[in-house]
């Protein structure tokens, strides 16, 4: 029976936040498996839904879900975006030829010391302040000591006992299709440290080569606290993460190239059992790694796989199976694999890198950072909400940096706020979205947009006429009033041009005039339409209707 | 728990009796007591020179060429290497680079302070085009793709290297014995040690193979073979000199050395690779004087040239566990400079034996780590083998020779996780201890002396299978490293041994970035020491610089 359940689990992934992880209550032997689709993740995973029979355990495993719930703890690897590595002058460029950006240094050679890159410490306590941290102004670093190939020094310079930042905490909006809500998630710590290089294994696998490109290529650590209970919340701690180092400029955030790596950390109890549990034991059970998480969406997965997976052994009495080791999540089979088991805990033997200095900040230096901060992802968010912008706007505009902007610089325009909204989530993003390129990338700029929504609501233009033009604006430029002049798009509002056209049409149909005279009314659809087509679309449609109106009924 | 390094005799440190104490009167009368060491004196007794200062004079003059003063020192270390094997590489482009500076002045172009000067460098300091094994056997047939900052300097100067000379493997020895390569005699006594871990370069001064030489100094390593070899050794304050380049044993501790025939040669060789480098975060901005400027003879002629100085003798190095005409040779050399003007008082040192096992637990762990990069995966020599760990251990196994097993084992349990605190932790304690206490000595006092190691040269293969023996030779020196200030160490006397006596070495220790009165002070006691000349025999025929 445990081992249907178990093989069963293994193979359908469930989904497990609570709204729609089993569509029925009883005995339906059903559930619906939906790959979440985080809103501000990148749309890398079409959505599939697929209908898998379960037998009774189901009904099982729906009970127990609610009597347990997950811990999960997220370690968080940036990618600084620095010009050159943390210790020496390597410029450092993803996807370079291997072995091209290294230099004695980086490589480890004998004699060679690391000489820190300042601009670590600057970012640092950008993210630092910006996770609401305390920073610490004097810290150090560490050497944290394992053999691998790809580790050159046969040391890693990190920070161990005193990290840079540490006891913060990161607000964000959960997306509204998956319930919404606001949450908060603590941050233990942030702390810098350098990359390793990569192992490229040969196809058969009798060797391996090293390239040291990554090698010492500024990370920073940020370390959760184990605040999230589902797939969907740490998807969203990891997205709202890329987006503070991207609205920070520190780091483009890129995970397919691992510019941002997350490691998770799932455990699962019964529900209840933290009151008396303390902070200690619960890091203790914090015991199963999940990596391999290219994406937010394979990070919700992922995290939810390993919970059912967890809570189906708890089920069955076989704790003794959830043991402290790294599982793979292998995207193909949708699901977790064991990659080592972790026997007792890893002995690095950090001590104080005696080659660096410490690192001493200036209660200035921070404060001129703290000064210098962009408007952040939370607070922009807050800022939308309170000009009327409904949830899913608000998320959708503060999502990316330069959306952003444009939307700002389009409503700084005096542009309607709730139209300026529309048309970027509506057309403008659809058109970004199929000619796959970036808001910036696009020709229209923010005053022309605020101008074709002014023209519209003022009624110089009609909105379909609007519509046409923008596209115009967005592939080739130009100017809202310019395009109106040349292609003479100015709506007609004057009733005796509209007039002279209704009459037109009319007696161009009197077939149909007859009709609609005769009880038929639904055709004045069909009139409004003539006219508008003769009009070449320019008629003010409430005009229009109208004169139409008051000739069709004119009996006389 | 510091007992694991421990040696028996330090207790004997804690144990003064008041017999041993000295005041300064005391120290006057033993001038008296000198030993039978001055009997070994040789005869012929000017004070050295500098050589630089006479090579770069003669060449300046067109005296001499470039290409005969290095063929003098090149035919001279041809006749003596196979005897003091001190050299581990030498290049074959000297002659070559000393015709290029005697063209050069013949052009009348602009020489440096240093052209056609032969400098030795210690192996564990990188050259470009010369191989640098640090004396290891996992490093063989290694050539690093730059030069260390230091030798940049050196060469930048107009210096010519003449080659690598031998040391204990990276830098972890007193004797010079633990080279995978060689074993380097003492050129006073070749059935002796030159003293190490830069043995090879202390050998080489002393035999005039080359007329100054670069070490490096983790614990002592400049001025314990300085001393064995009758040589003045610098070891320049931490920070001073750049450690780009030098092969890291303990990069806490770790600085690169000077060695000359003369307290000017090694002067004038300070001077030219000090000074903050952007490659070394650890080095320091503090500016560089001229440490040249104050060979000024004329003070020579005053009765008290150095009239008011404080120089502080550390009680706690006078003590059971010393050999006593060592011991004498430090009286002696102590009342020699109250004959100079000086004040000489005793200052104790309570934490000074604390610092030896403090040392060993902390260099043992830095290099424990330092020396996790050779790996066999870059370079060095890898053994073949099926799988990543047994790549890592064979190398390992084969490439480092059993001092140094020893150190990174030590090292490794050291940092190990439950017993940091009772080991690394309370080392840094200690360090932190006598920091303060030499602080504190050297404000009251412009130096303090001592002697340079407990003893003169031992015989070769004396304390090979005594580990924690010759750790303790290193009692005088490493001190200095933990507090991280400079000292000095110059020829002061003889004692018996050997066929003609055996040099002892006397340690002048300054404030941190003070090198400068510590190389005048040492200057006026060379220049005015009567009776003792400090070139050996062996080469004393062929020598009249």
């Amino acid at each position: 029976m445990a081992s249907v359940l178990f093989r069963g689990i293994q193979t359908h992934p469930f989904l497990l936040y609570r709204s729609a992880l089993f569509t029925t209550k009883k005995a339906v032997p059903y559930c619906r498996m939906e790959c979440t689709q985080v809103q501000t993740a990148t749309q890398d995973n079409p959505k599939s839904q697929t209908k898998i029979s379960s037998t009774n355990p189901n009904k099982t495993l729906n009970k127990l879900m609610e009597n347990y719930e997950a811990i999960i703890g997220i370690e968080t690897h940036v990618q600084l975006s620095t010009l050159t590595k943390a210790f020496c002058n390597c410029p450092y460029n993803y996807g370079s030829q291997p072995n091209t950006s290294i230099c004695p240094i980086c490589m480890g050679l004998p004699g060679t010391l690391p000489v820190l890159n300042s601009k670590i410490i600057e970012f640092a306590v950008k993210v630092g302040l910006a996770l609401n941290c305390n920073l610490s102004l004097n810290s150090k670093f560490d050497r944290k000591q394992y053999f691998y190939p790809d580790l050159p020094k046969g040391y890693q310079i990190s920070q161990f006992d005193v990290p840079i930042a540490s006891g913060g905490f990161i607000d964000l909006d959960l997306p509204v299709e998956f319930g919404g809500g606001h949450r908060r998630f603590g941050i233990t710590r942030v702390h810098m440290e350098e990359d390793a290089g990569k192992l490229l294994h040969a196809g058969e696998g009798s060797y391996s080569q090293v390239d040291l490109n990554r090698a010492g290529v500024p990370l920073l650590e940020i370390v959760s606290e184990p605040d999230m209970r589902s797939g969907i919340e740490a998807a969203e701690y990891a997205a709202e993460l890329q987006r503070l180092v991207r609205y920070l400029g520190v780091s483009n955030g890129n995970m397919q190239e691992g510019s941002l790596r997350c490691d998770v950390n799932v455990s699962v109890r019964p529900i209840g059992q933290s009151e008396f549990g303390t902070k200690r034991e619960m890091r203790i059970i914090l015991d199963v790694e999940v990596k391999n998480l290219n994406s937010f969406s394979s990070m919700n997965r992922a995290i939810d796989y390993e919970i059912s997976r967890q809570v189906a052994l708890h089920s069955q009495g076989q704790c003794d199976q959830i043991v402290q080791e790294t599982r793979l999540w292998e995207e193909g089979a949708q699901r977790t694999v064991t990659m080592r088991k972790k026997e007792g805990l890893s002995d690095y033997r950090y001590f104080p890198e005696p080659d660096l200095p410490e690192v001493i900040l200036s209660q200035e230096y921070v404060d001129n950072i703290r000064n210098s901060l962009p408007e952040l992802p939370e607070k922009k968010r807050r800022r939308y909400e309170k000009m009327g912008l409904s949830m899913q706007d608000v998320l959708f505009l503060a999502n990316d940096l330069n959306v952003a902007a444009f939307f700002d610089a389009t409503i700084g325009k005096d542009a309607d706020v709730k139209l300026a909204a529309n048309w970027i989530m509506g057309d403008i993003a659809a058109y970004m979205k199929n000619e796959r390129v970036s808001v910036d990338e696009i020709k229209l700029t923010p005053e022309e947009l605020a101008e074709l929504i002014s023209s519209i609501k003022g009624g110089t233009i009609s909105g379909k006429i609007g519509k046409e033009i923008l596209f115009e604006l967005m592939s080739k430029g130009g100017t809202v009033k310019g395009l109106i002049e040349e292609k003479d798009l100015v709506q007609i509002v004057d009733p005796v041009e509209v007039e002279k056209m209704v009459d037109k049409v009319l007696s161009e149909n009197p077939k149909q005039l007859q009709q609609y005279r005769g009880g038929k009314t639904k055709l004045q659809g069909f009139f409004a339409g003539q006219v508008m087509k003769a009009s070449k679309g320019k008629a003010n449609p409430a005009l229009l209707n109208k004169i139409l109106l008051e000739k069709l009924n004119d009996k006389s | 728990m510091l007992s694991a390094v421990q040696n028996p005799r330090f207790y004997l440190f804690k144990r003064r009796s008041p017999l041993h104490f000295y005041s300064s009167k005391a120290l006057l009368s033993s001038q008296s007591v000198t030993g039978p060491e001055h009997h070994q004196c040789s005869a012929s007794t000017s004070p050295p020179q500098s050589q630089i200062l006479t090579i770069h004079k003669s060449l300046l003059s067109g005296q001499i060429k470039a290409v005969d003063v290095a063929e003098k020192y090149l035919s001279r270390l041809r006749r003596t290497n196979s005897l003091l094997q001190s050299f581990l590489h030498v290049s074959d482009s000297v002659l070559q680079q000393a015709e290029d500076v005697d063209s050069r002045i013949e052009r009348g172009d602009d020489v440096g302070p240093l052209a056609g000067i032969l400098v030795g460098v210690k192996d564990n300091i990188c050259t470009l085009d010369m191989p640098s094994t640090a004396g290891s056997r996992i490093l063989e047939n290694y050539t690093p793709a730059f030069d260390a900052t230091a030798v940049k300097r050196l060469k930048d100067g107009g210096a010519i290297i003449v080659g690598k000379t031998n040391m204990d493997e990276f830098g972890m020895g007193s004797t010079t014995e633990g080279s995978a390569f060689q074993v380097t005699t003492n050129p006073w006594d070749v059935s002796r040690v030159p003293g190490g871990s830069s043995g090879g370069s202390a050998a080489a001064v002393s035999a005039r193979q080359c007329v100054v030489s670069l070490g490096s100094d983790t614990g002592g390593s400049v001025r314990q073979p300085a001393s064995f070899c009758g040589v003045v050794g610098l070891k320049p304050t931490y920070g001073r000199v750049s450690r780009y380049g030098l092969m890291a044993y303990a990069s806490s501790l770790d600085v690169i050395g000077c060695f000359g025939s003369s307290v000017a040669d090694t002067a004038i060789l300070l001077h030219a690779i000090s000074g903050h480098d952007r490659l070394d975060a650890t080095s320091s901005k503090q500016e560089v004087p001229d440490f040249r400027s104050q060979f000024d003879f004329s003070n020579l002629l005053e009765s008290k040239p150095l009239k008011g100085l404080r120089v502080g003798v550390i009680r706690e190095t006078l003590d059971d566990g010393v050999d006593g005409a060592v011991i004498s040779s430090i009286r002696t050399a102590a009342s020699h400079l109250e004959e100079l003007g000086c004040s000489v008082t005793e200052v104790s040192m309570p934490s000074f034996s604390l610092g030896l096992p403090a040392y060993y637990i902390l260099a043992s762990s830095e290099s424990s780590s330092n020396l996790s990069r050779y790996d066999g995966i870059r370079y060095g020599n890898p053994v073949v083998a099926d799988e990543l760990n047994s790549l890592y251990g064979d190398s390992r196994a084969k490439g480092f020779g059993s001092e140094v097993k020893m150190r990174i084992l030590m090292g490794t349990y050291a940092l190990s996780a439950g017993y940091y605190d009772a080991y690394y932790k309370r080392a840094q304690q200690v360090r932190t201890i006598i920091q303060k206490s030499f602080k504190k000595a050297l404000d009251e006092n412009d130096i303090l002396i001592s002697p340079a190691a407990p003893s003169a040269a031992y015989k070769i293969g004396e304390k090979k299978n005594d580990p924690l023996a010759m750790y303790a030779g290193d009692i005088m020196t490493v001190n200095v490293n933990l507090a991280g200030v400079p000292a000095l160490v110059l020829p002061c006397g003889f004692v018996e041994g050997g066929p003609v006596g055996l040099p002892v070495g006397l340690q002048m220790i300054g404030a941190a970035f003070d090198e400068q009165k510590l190389l005048k002070i040492g200057h006026i006691f060379e220049q005015t020491l009567q009776g003792c000349s400090f070139l050996p025999p062996l080469v004393a025929d062929d020598f009249a610089c």
